[in-house]
């Protein structure tokens, strides 16, 4: 319950700081990619304000043994550098670029009330359904032929 | 055109960085958005309660602040162009184990590697997508 109410709270922190940051905002999202035309430096200053937050807290909070409201930190340990990590990292650029959306700016969009953005995130969660079944098909068949 | 907004921006980042700070401090979870949202899809992952509750706030964050204050939003893509996008980054984000949100700013922050490459790569077909489809091809 605790670790519920929590996660509320945090979620709606985050929804503020995207919002106002501009990440739910595609036009601005594409302008800032766009160095050769209307290009609009603010996501450098969105990206320079969340890591420098981020890499700080972190630093503090991880000498800690475990959170606050759970058991362990759930942190990945994989550091492989592998050919699903760098090809879906390449697919996800073209499909933010082609958009202006990407996962943590849609869904805090969908609070402004904007269809496009309900449009946005019925298709990403689609491929992101989609990926996963996908994938599931794949890791039982290599399980079978091992 | 979309206004240069330093500071709105700096504030935005760094209320971003505090909510992935606490989230850590307290659930012990990387603020990843393509993590959190997967484990709402089937099969559901028997932790759905937190997940639910953080994009619940997250949705509920942009109501609260425009209620006081106006927020940018524009689309300068055509709708068929957000469905296709859509499929994309999804497929994309769930192959490549994050987004943004997870691999830019949460594993960044703690020097993963794997987050420094995702980023760098991304960022850079992010680029060269909108430098093809605004000044080759000359669309939108």
């Amino acid at each position: 319950m605790y670790r519920t109410i929590s996660a509320g709270l945090i979620g709606l922190l985050f929804g503020i700081g995207i919002a106002l940051s501009g990440m739910a905002n595609p036009a601005k999202v594409m302008n800032f990619f766009d160095l050769a035309g209307t290009w609009d430096p603010s996501l450098a200053f969105v990206m320079g304000g969340a890591l420098l937050v981020t890499a700080l807290g972190y630093r503090i909070v991880l000498k800690r043994s475990k959170p606050l409201a759970d058991s362990r930190f759930h942190v990945p340990s994989n550091r492989r550098l592998d050919a699903p990590l760098l090809i879906g990292a390449a697919i996800f650029g073209i499909g933010w670029g082609i958009s202006g959306f990407c996962p943590g700016g849609a869904i805090p969009a969908l609070g402004l009330g904007e269809p496009t953005a309900w449009i946005f995130v019925g298709a990403m969660l689609s491929g992101i359904a989609l990926a996963r079944a996908v994938r599931q098909v794949l890791d039982t068949r290599i399980a079978q032929t091992n | 055109m979309t206004e240069f907004t330093p500071l709105m921006s700096l504030t935005g980042g760094m209320l971003i960085g505090l909510a992935a700070v606490l989230l850590m401090a307290f659930n012990g979870r990387i603020a990843g958005m393509t993590g959190i949202l997967t484990g709402l899809l089937p099969p559901i992952a028997t932790d759905w309660p937190w997940r639910a509750a953080f994009i619940g706030g997250a949705i509920l964050g942009p109501v609260l602040l425009g209620s006081v204050g106006q927020i940018g939003f524009a689309v300068s893509v055509p709708t068929p162009w957000l469905v296709v996008g859509g499929l994309v980054v999804g497929i994309g984000a769930y192959l490549g184990s994050g987004c943004t949100s997870g691999h830019g700013v949460c594993g960044m922050a703690r020097l993963s590697p794997r987050s420094i490459a995702a980023t760098g790569v991304f960022m850079t077909t992010a680029v060269v997508t909108v430098f093809i489809v605004r000044h080759v091809a000359g669309l939108v």
